[in-house]
């Protein structure tokens, strides 16, 4: 793969505190949510559908309201989207009418950066991606792994500090995802960027994150969803293959798939 | 078996089919071709015959007053190159701007209001609960109902007739806009949002280009609908146009330079619209967009 290293970019802190989402007609979503994410911290939000997780992503990107308590980003009460916070989603999200150079350049050119500089960033974006020859090409005639990597460089190209992904690799068969999943983690180490992933498997949950969140309930379940455990990775290779490894995914896989004890 | 059988056999099957594909291609052209000329020539041979025996259609329909083809064929001749000197000759030249001006000044005012108009409808429930109920009012009453209160409010001359051809055009723009700006998808939205858009630059980065084809095809309409009503546009008493000249040779009893009229807005329609059409695709060039 053609890419390049990126230098260090923004990066905040996150604060989450008694965070309650509840949907119009009363269906509560989640519940007295705490979560605190350090500068740089890559975590992963895992638990069955319906725990909340999206939810919880979807408010940290502004996208959604919170009914009660705090959600701030690098200090800032979180009150709407921007470009300080990018979202990478499973479905991708890119402009079908714009092609990959106009897709990733669409952020810095929304800041007003002068024309030399919009172009500069682009290409170093597609490049750190390994597109550079696809630059000319629209999002429909690249594959889904193409096109999840366009959507990551558009996001990465506005130096966000914090980069939440619901999914993102969701819908990729199991080789590209495990293509991206390093390329992230890669990306990742050179950028400093916080995450917050979001995803079903606890395999990648494991493999990419620095500390992993158990959620669980949910509207399905009659009890709103909530954090049941936070649990860190402190694995210094992450073979997958590894006791170590699977011991760490068999502990959240209880956590995920067990009804805890009443209290 | 063998490795060459397995290499040959697609290939042989292939080759008769690949040098044979655009002939049958361009045979099936032909044919589609061949097909549509039956029917015009069948038409243009019972009016002659239908002209030269005076037939009596039903609902009263004289063929006996209609003129022959042939006499439309040089009447064409004389209102494009002025062959026979008189009142029409060459006059297509006079007409044709005139009226192209009016249609071209309505359809685009139309386009101007019904859009964004329809961007606003189509994304923000206030504007539509606003609108709404004044455009399915305003909407079944057709343009020539508007024509004797258009003839007291503006009077006659150009200006009555854009506003009528503006009528008529705004209609189909402002429903296919809304339309297409109703289908948006949210994820583009979002993704426009979290980049850094603001809400106003949302609805000309996303919503427009996203709403596009609805609205190419309402602007299709809406311009098809216009020449419709040029004819009746211009009975507010413009002294020039392909309407006016119509009428002008319904006066004096020339059923030639009717048809001769008829003809040249059904051209001039149809050239139109593969201009709007043709706009279009230098605008967006090649660009992939929502279907």
């Amino acid at each position: 793969m053609d890419t390049q290293h990126l230098a260090a970019g923004r990066t905040a802190d996150v604060r989450i505190a008694g965070l309650s989402k509840v949907y119009a007609g009363g269906v509560a979503a989640m519940a007295d949510v705490d979560l605190t994410i350090a500068s740089g911290e890559f975590v992963a939000v895992v638990g069955a559908s319906g725990c909340g997780k999206s939810t919880l992503l979807r408010i940290l990107a502004g996208f959604e309201r919170p009914s009660a308590g705090v959600v701030e980003v690098g200090g800032t009460p979180v009150t709407g989207p921007g470009p300080d916070r990018g979202v990478v989603f499973q479905d991708y999200g890119l402009f079908p009418w714009l092609s990959v150079r106009e897709n990733v350049a669409y952020g810095p050119a929304r800041k007003k950066l002068p024309k030399a500089e919009v172009a500069a960033v682009t290409d170093r974006f597609i490049a750190a991606v390994g597109l550079t020859r696809f630059a000319g090409k629209y999002p429909a005639q690249l594959s889904g792994g193409m096109q999840q990597r366009v959507a990551i460089a558009r996001v990465l190209a506005n130096d966000p500090s914090l980069l939440l992904m619901d999914e993102p690799f969701g819908a990729l068969d199991a080789l590209t995802r495990a293509d991206l999943q390093t390329e992230l983690k890669r990306i990742h180490v050179d950028t400093r960027t916080t995450v917050v992933f979001v995803t079903h498997s606890i395999e990648e949950a494991v493999y990419l994150a620095d500390r992993v969140v158990v959620m669980t309930g949910g509207a399905s379940h009659g009890v709103p969803g909530s954090v049941r455990r936070i649990v860190p990775v402190d694995l210094a290779d992450r073979d997958v293959t590894s006791p170590a490894f699977n011991a760490v995914k068999r502990e959240i896989a209880e956590l995920v798939h067990t009804v805890p004890a009443a209290a | 078996m063998t490795t060459t059988d397995v290499a040959t056999v697609p290939v042989a099957a292939a080759a008769p089919t690949v040098p044979d594909a655009p002939r049958r291609r361009g045979r099936g052209r032909l044919r589609t071709v061949l097909l549509g000329l039956p029917v015009p020539v069948l038409f243009l041979v019972l009016w002659h015959l239908g002209r030269a025996q005076e037939w009596e259609l039903p609902l009263g329909l004289r063929m006996g007053f209609l003129p022959y083809p042939a006499d439309v064929a040089a009447g064409l001749v004389n209102y494009v190159a002025g062959t026979r000197d008189d009142a029409f000759s060459s006059l297509l030249w006079e007409d044709l701007p005139a009226s192209a001006l009016r249609v071209v000044s309505g359809f685009a005012l139309a386009t101007l209001i019904a859009v964004p108009l329809g961007v606003l409808m189509g994304r923000f429930r206030t504007a539509n609960s606003l609108f709404d109920p004044m455009i399915n009012l305003f909407r079944p009453i057709p343009a020539t109902a508007w024509v004797p209160l258009v003839a007291l409010l503006i009077g006659y001359g150009d200006q009555a007739s854009i506003f009528l051809i503006t009528l008529s055009a705004f209609f189909p723009i402002v429903l296919g806009t809304i339309s297409g700006a109703r289908q948006v998808p949210e994820r583009l939205l979002e993704a426009a949002r979290m980049l850094g858009t603001s809400g106003v630059g949302t609805l000309l980065r996303v919503v427009l280009p996203a709403a596009a084809p609805a609205i190419v095809n309402g602007m299709r309409v809406g311009l098809g609908l216009a020449w419709v009503i040029l004819v009746l546009s211009e009975t507010t008493g413009v002294p020039t146009g392909l309407g006016s000249t119509i009428f002008l040779a319904r006066d004096v009893v020339q059923t030639d330079q009717i048809v001769v009229g008829m003809i040249c807005i059904a051209v001039a329609g149809f050239l139109s619209d593969r201009l709007l059409t043709l706009f279009f695709r230098v605008l967006f060039r090649d660009r992939p967009l929502i279907k």
